[in-house]
């Protein structure tokens, strides 16, 4: 029999090697499924994998679709490190979407350059707002983040679908549900010519490093580690708990309205009922496998994205369900929690350990 | 030949050994319990005491050895294997629920041996009066005292025929005159045969109960002894080894000029269990020790919390530091007016358990210079850390491990040294030795006398009557949310403080 048995102190290795090792099981898996679909599971891995990133559109591609996750998951990294559950970077995304949008659309005959930054500015306050709200409830009912977050998501989209129906539809469009197109000084530029990828990845990226000098450099980063770890110490200590919450969600609300923004001022161009194919929730995926680590969020988003696009490549040459994206990301997730046991726990059997020779190794170890 | 009739031993254990990852938490261990014989065993913090009384009571398996129980062979296999043999355990800390009543209470303890709540409550009547153990079976534990609640645990063992009792620490939660009480209750259950093991570290109570004491040290038996025959320094001796310092004598002072004044602290506990804070009243000096004696559950956490700041008080004029009311300051605002805190809980509170040392240090140092401009001093920090360690000798590899990685002990000096060596004008120290090794408790009270004689202010609530009377320069008791009057501690004696903890004194402020 096996036993699974605590080691006292957890692994610094393991935590590094738990998402690594969940990469691999998820690929054997993704295999093992290619083949009971009566594809070549190697060729199929090829096409979701790397056929998406072999040529530098496709790596554009990639940026496109990265730049919004990483937003949201580096923003979810600093809640989840207070450990507060902001489950909505979703609805946040769709709120600085529409408040963004709203804001190019009212300024369609503006022209300057300070269309753009008041248009994203308007998108990462929408997001914030949004969290900001979650945050109140919090606060002043005790109400749990976890459930308000996720309510608040739907309302956001609902919303959205309204706007797009109604107030923010295009006169001129013929009655689709979509805004009209944004003038150009509220649009994005493209940072490669001939490609979507845009001014979201620069932001994406500056924003892994001002998070990641918060948490590690500042006063505030330490007080929001404090108050995860450990509440009653914050409590001791004379933090300001509830401020602290409130700092956390915001921060972390305002990059995924950012992220938000970037998408309808970015490659849409216009605001359309589906911003997102659900990158706020990705984005927790993302979070946790990159271990709520700014380097490693960086990376699990490059994997992420690259999920995205293969489900998509897999749809259109392989004809396999878009599904599979879903699959595999839900995959990522479960195998990332098994392995995160063996951070604290290692593997055993006991019919091979006798305990005289645990006794003489204890001793050896204390002798040194 | 015929045998001389020789009786077994109650409990036989031979060369147990239980081994816990890292650590071996007992190594061959032998040990002997006869027949109405109170045994005592003895150790520190970690010395294994916990596992093997764990082994006897079937909750943990040993690795090797054997058990022998009147003499015969057998494989104790859970509790209810144990309470059938007529093995019983009061353990330190009661799994008791709050509002039931003591016969419900004892009724899901003892599962299907139970019978009908109707006779039980007659046999846990007869059993209380037989030994003298006042319990009114039908009160709801809520309503109980500590050591009432003892009591409810002590009858629930007796009301099953015993031949064993194991009581783990069952003195530190009494007040010295309850601990007399039980004595008396032990030393009948002996004469009518029961074999009783004592669990402590209170060596003056071994001497006086006790027939016989296996000490403990590191896993390992140290030492066997009659506890009459020995000073309380050389049991003392066996359990800590040949290296450690015990602790001494301090000289009492006066102190100067109050530097906290608590005045009428009237407070209702958020807690529906907890105690209501009334009408507390009392100042603590600079350079002195002031004492707060009083069995656990009296109102210390409610008066804790407000003296910290956790909780807010109504009137903010019940608490006074030289420069005004503090009553609606933040623990921030506290602690940048002088103010240090060493709270009881030591892992998450006193500090992070997942956070370095060094982190650590920055918890509570951030008002002295940690911080610049919301950035944190690297730099600065470790090496106030590293001070910390190398000032108040706490063991541990680096700056860098963690804080749950180290022992209660070591914690301890850490946190009290963090807290001294930002010269606070106030220490307020919550039981700042319970759980610790006797060298880390002097070295804790070295440092807290050396903080005392540079002119701070120091407050310690401890259940530790022995303690208090060591190192206060004054001394009073909380119970039930009322303070005692507060006395000079040589004008005073263990006897009248502990008739202050069971409630018999007049309110000094009414």
């Amino acid at each position: 029999m096996i036993k699974l048995e605590p080691r006292g102190q957890h692994s610094k290795l393991m935590a590094w090697l738990s998402p690594v090792l969940a990469g691999v099981l998820t690929l054997i898996s993704g295999a093992i499924l290619f083949s009971l679909l009566g594809q070549d599971p190697l060729e199929a891995l090829h096409t979701i994998l790397i056929l998406p990133v072999s040529d530098v559109y496709g790596v554009a591609e990639l940026c496109v679709k990265a730049a919004p996750i990483m937003l949201c998951a580096i923003g979810l990294s600093v809640v989840f490190k207070a450990k507060v559950w902001n489950i909505g970077a979703e609805g946040q995304l769709l709120m600085g979407g529409l408040i963004g949008s709203a804001c190019a659309l009212a300024l369609i005959d503006a022209e300057g350059v300070w269309v753009l930054p008041v248009v994203l500015l308007a998108g990462m306050a929408g997001g914030a707002a949004w969290a900001g709200l979650a945050a109140w409830l919090k606060t002043a009912f005790n109400a749990n983040e976890i459930l308000t977050t996720i309510m608040l998501n739907y309302i956001a989209l609902n919303l959205l679908i309204w706007s797009v129906h109604g107030p923010l539809k295009d006169p001129d469009g013929f009655n689709f549900p979509e805004s009209a197109m944004f003038s150009d000084s509220a649009l994005l530029p493209t940072l490669i010519d001939g490609t979507r990828i845009h001014w979201g990845m620069v932001f994406a990226l500056f924003a892994v490093v001002v998070i990641w000098v918060l948490m590690s450099r500042t006063f505030l980063g330490f007080q929001v580690k404090v108050l995860g770890l450990d509440a009653s110490a914050a409590r001791l200590a004379g933090f300001r708990e509830k401020r602290l919450v409130w700092i956390a969600l915001l921060i972390s609300g305002g990059l995924a309205g950012l992220a938000g923004i970037g998408e309808t001022a970015g490659p849409l161009g216009q605001l359309v009922p589906q911003i997102s194919p659900g990158y706020g929730y990705a984005a927790i995926i993302v979070a946790f496998l990159g271990r709520l680590h700014p380097l490693g969020i960086l990376l699990a988003t490059l994997l992420m994205a690259l999920i995205y696009m293969g489900g998509e490549m897999a749809q259109i040459t392989l004809g396999l369900p878009v599904a599979l994206t879903g699959l595999f990301q839900g995959m990522l997730l479960f195998y990332l929690l098994a392995c995160d046991v063996l951070i604290n726990f290692r593997i055993r059997i006991p019919a091979l350990a006798k305990p005289e020779a645990a006794v003489a190794t204890i001793k050896e170890e204390a002798a040194r | 030949m015929a045998e001389p009739h020789i009786t077994p031993p109650r409990l036989t254990l031979r060369g147990i050994t239980k081994i816990y990852p890292g650590c071996v938490a007992n190594d061959s261990i032998d040990l002997n319990i006869e027949p109405a014989e109170i045994h005592a065993l003895l150790g520190e913090n970690g010395a294994g005491k916990s596992t093997l009384m764990k082994v006897i009571y079937g909750l943990v398996r040993p690795d090797q050895g054997e058990v022998l129980w009147d003499g015969l062979p057998i494989d104790i296999k859970d509790p209810a294997h144990a309470r059938k043999l007529g093995i019983g355990m009061v353990f330190q800390h009661f799994s008791l629920f709050e509002t039931l009543t003591v016969t419900e209470n004892i009724a899901l303890a003892l599962g299907d041996e139970a019978g009908d709540l109707e006779s039980l409550a007659e046999r846990i009547r007869d059993v209380s009066q037989k030994y003298g153990m006042a319990l009114n079976p039908d009160r709801e534990v809520h309503t109980l005292s500590v050591g009432e609640r003892q009591r409810v645990e002590i009858v629930r063992c007796l009301v099953q025929p015993i031949k064993l009792l194991i009581l783990d620490e069952p003195t530190s939660v009494l007040t010295p005159q309850e601990v007399e009480t039980l004595f008396v209750t032990l030393r009948q259950l002996a004469r009518e045969g029961c074999s009783i093991l004592f669990i402590s570290h209170k060596l003056n109570e071994v001497r006086a109960l006790c027939h016989k004491a296996t000490i403990l040290r590191a896993g390992k038996v140290s030492g066997e002894c009659l506890p009459e025959q020995e000073s309380s320094e050389s049991i003392a001796r066996m359990m800590v080894g040949d290296e450690t310092a015990i602790s001494t004598d301090y000289p009492k002072v006066d102190g100067k000029a109050p530097f906290l004044q608590v005045r009428g602290l009237t407070r209702t506990s958020e807690d529906p269990f907890g105690v209501d804070l009334q009408g507390i009243s009392f100042d603590v000096r600079c350079g002195e020790i002031l004492g707060i004696a009083g069995v656990a559950g009296n109102g210390q956490e409610e008066l804790l919390g407000a003296l910290s700041g956790e909780d807010q008080v109504e009137n903010h004029d019940a608490i006074h530091f030289p420069e005004g009311p503090v009553g609606n300051f933040s623990p921030r605002e506290r602690r940048a007016a002088g103010m240090a805190f060493v709270p009881e809980e030591r892992l998450g509170r006193g500090a992070v358990p997942d956070m370095s040392l060094k982190d650590n240090a920055l918890l509570t140092g951030f008002l002295s210079g940690l911080v610049s401009r919301g950035l944190i001093a690297h730099g600065k920090t470790r090496h106030f850390a590293e001070q910390i360690i190398e000032r108040y000798r706490v063991k541990t590899p680096s700056s860098e491990t963690h804080a749950a990685s180290l022992s209660g002990g070591n914690l301890q000096k850490f946190i009290i040294g963090r807290e001294i060596m930002q010269n606070p004008r106030l220490l307020i120290a919550a039981h700042p030795t319970w759980g610790v090794d006797i060298g880390a408790a002097t070295a804790i009270h070295k440092a807290l006398i050396e903080l005392r004689d540079k002119g701070a202010a120091i407050l310690v609530v401890s259940e530790d009557i022995d303690e208090l009377f060591q190192i206060s320069d004054r001394i009073g008791a909380l119970c039930h949310g009322r303070l005692s009057p507060i006395k000079p501690t040589p004008e005073t004696s263990i006897n009248e403080v502990g008739r202050w903890m069971a409630g018999e004194f007049q309110s000094p402020a009414a």
